[in-house]
């Protein structure tokens, strides 16, 4: 693979991973690099399986019953397969943050968002967790917008600020992956053009693997790309690579819009 | 040819029209009727107390009926004080409140966070048979099982005590409020609960920081459902707290709620249209406003914390 090739360091792998929804196989001996401190997209058509292997990274799909993993997700520097059965998944998702689709801030003050992490890991000094938490709204470009108000509900921002803001919640606790499932799906142009923006400043702090449905979103803000289709990785390999010079062909028509 | 063809279809279309409007006329008429009949019904009772509260007060002070602690409509020279009858009524609230909202509560989280999907199948239902049962059933049950109980470990307590009934009253209530807290926690929204496990939450942190707050409006209206059915239950009470009016609030000992006493008295105590009779208005009247307080909070209440998901 090119990225070994370049000796870049692998922040988490897929090795012969396949998922299944009860008797459904929705994700077939996926091997994917995700390269540190980089942005790696997941391109596809609806139904293809981005979600599902994004969720994988974080055992999501542990929530609900009947969902079974098959092969390993390997997290570096530990070299920890998290599907292993000795591996708990509150400690993954410590280690591994998550933005959703549609921005899902909980019923609490903005400042209270962005504790929440930092409280579950058991955080109590008011000064630490004021410093986190400013840090994090800077991070995640939402401080001066939101400093005078710190402690109003969080469901009265814009539907572009909650989503920062659930970038921030994610951001206080320092996550070593950062995962986005189509996290401007659901925003207006401006509102996606903010958090494109966003993501292409964190891209030198965090790693980040984040699914899209919009092409040119993929191309803008990530390094690596990998187009999948029917629960496969057709393609993988460096963005710009994947988009001007396919090697598959189904590729090639998915990303010049012969597709469907 | 043509033209009358299309002016026969539109005429056509138009009789469906009225036709169409005729029926929805009538069923909204008849909706109408149904909603009338309950409101008709609330102003009939509410025209009925405060008649016959009028009529009570002329003979009896405002003023005594709020401060005096005595409430002795049998003896020959009564008291009419309302206070006793209302700490009976507090009181046995209070104890079955201390039981029904945690246990409501805890059974609520469980079911609605933590058991699967067979557990649940197998306890709601016994939820449900336990708020089916009669209340007259869990009297005798308070009296006869619980109190006996109780007296093993106060061998002070008396035969008929708050605290008793009260303790039942609330597993009676219990149901009612599990349901509906348990209703409104499952009806937060799962990319909530998602995003408290994608922070790293164990269940039990998701199900009291994240879900319960995120259905606060509607588990308080559990609550406020719980307090309005606390203050109104007769039967229990009235088997199990005895029938004594007693100026207290101690729970271990006897006492007479506001329900408990117009049982009393319409059992056939008292003659009818004696003052004794119409103080029985006074009281239902006491104890609706005592709801209609309930029930305003509670809807002061759901507006303050609904939440927009
Ligand atoms: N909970 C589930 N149970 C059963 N099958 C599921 C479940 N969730 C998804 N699937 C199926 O798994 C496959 C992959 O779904 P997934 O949500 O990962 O697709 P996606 O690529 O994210 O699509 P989209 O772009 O529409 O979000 C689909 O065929 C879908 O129908
Ligand atoms: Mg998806």
């Amino acid at each position: 693979m090119s990225t070994t090739e370049q000796n870049l360091p692998v922040k988490a792998f897929t090795r012969d991973f396949n998922f299944y929804y009860g008797s459904f196989h929705a994700l077939k001996s996926i091997n994917l690099p995700v390269i540190e401190k980089h942005v790696t997209a997941l391109i596809g058509p609806s139904g293809c399986g981005k979600s599902t292997l994004l969720r994988s990274f974080n055992r999501m799909h542990d929530l609900y019953p009947g969902n079974r993993y098959q092969g390993e997700i390997v997290l570096n520097p530990d070299n920890t397969n998290i599907l292993d059965a000795r591996v708990d998944p509150i400690e993954v998702r410590m280690r591994v943050g998550m933005v959703f689709q549609k921005p899902n801030p909980f019923p609490k003050s903005i400042y209270e968002n962005v504790a929440y992490g930092l409280r579950v890991r058991g955080e109590k000094s008011r000064s630490t967790l004021d410093d986190k938490i400013e840090d994090a709204l800077r991070g995640a470009s939402l401080w001066n917008e939101v400093k005078d108000r710190l402690n109003q509900p969080a469901t009265a921002l814009s539907g572009g600020q909650q989503q920062r803001l659930c970038i921030a919640r994610c951001l206080a606790t320092d996550p070593e992956l950062l995962l986005f499932d189509e996290p401007t799906s659901a925003l207006d142009p401006i509102a996606t053009a903010n958090i494109e923006e966003l993501v292409t400043q964190l891209r030198d702090r965090v790693t980040i693997l984040i699914v899209t449905h919009n092409m040119q979103q993929a191309a803008r803000v990530s390094h690596y790309t990998a187009y999948m289709y029917l629960g496969e990785v057709v393609e993988y390999g460096i963005t710009d690579e994947v988009f001007l010079r396919p090697k598959k062909k189904e590729t090639e028509d998915y990303i010049t819009g012969r597709f469907g | 040819m043509n033209s009358m063809q299309t002016t026969t279809v539109v005429s056509d279309r138009l009789a469906r029209n009225v036709q169409r409007n005729i029926r929805e006329r009538a069923i909204e008429t008849i909706l109408f009727g149904a909603a009338l009949v309950s409101v008709l019904t609330t102003v009939g009772i509410v025209w009925v107390l405060v008649s016959e509260s009028l009529n009570f007060f002329d003979h009896v002070p405002f003023g005594d009926f709020l401060t005096d602690t005595m409430w002795t409509p049998l003896f020959s020279e009564p008291h009419y004080g309302i206070l006793p009858l209302l700490m009976g009524t507090i009181t046995t609230s209070l104890v079955a409140l201390v039981v029904a909202i945690p246990l409501g509560t805890v059974i609520a989280a469980y079911l609605s966070e933590f058991a699967s999907a067979r557990v649940r199948e197998i306890v709601k239902p016994f939820l449900e048979l336990l708020g089916g049962i009669p209340t007259i059933v869990y009297g005798y049950f308070a009296l006869t099982v619980v109190t006996p109980l109780l007296q093993a470990i106060y061998p002070d307590l008396p035969g008929f005590s708050m605290l008793s009934a009260g303790l039942v009253m609330g597993i009676a209530i219990v149901p009612y409020i599990s349901s509906l807290t348990e209703d409104a926690m499952r009806a937060v929204p799962m990319s909530l609960r998602e995003g408290a496990y994608g922070m790293g939450s164990t269940r039990f942190q998701t199900a009291i920081r994240v879900v319960i707050p995120a259905a606060l409006s509607g588990v308080l209206s559990a609550y406020i459902l719980g307090i309005s059915r606390a203050v109104g239950e007769t039967m229990i009470v009235a088997v199990a707290a005895g029938m004594q009016p007693n100026f207290t609030m101690d729970p271990t000992e006897p006492a007479q709620t506001i329900s408990a006493y117009i049982v009393q008295v319409a059992l056939g105590d008292l003659p009818h249209g004696s003052i004794g009779y119409q103080s029985i208005f006074a009281a239902g009247l006491s104890l609706m406003l005592m709801t209609l307080l309930f029930n305003i909070l509670g809807h002061v209440i759901r507006r303050r914390y609904r939440e927009a998901y």
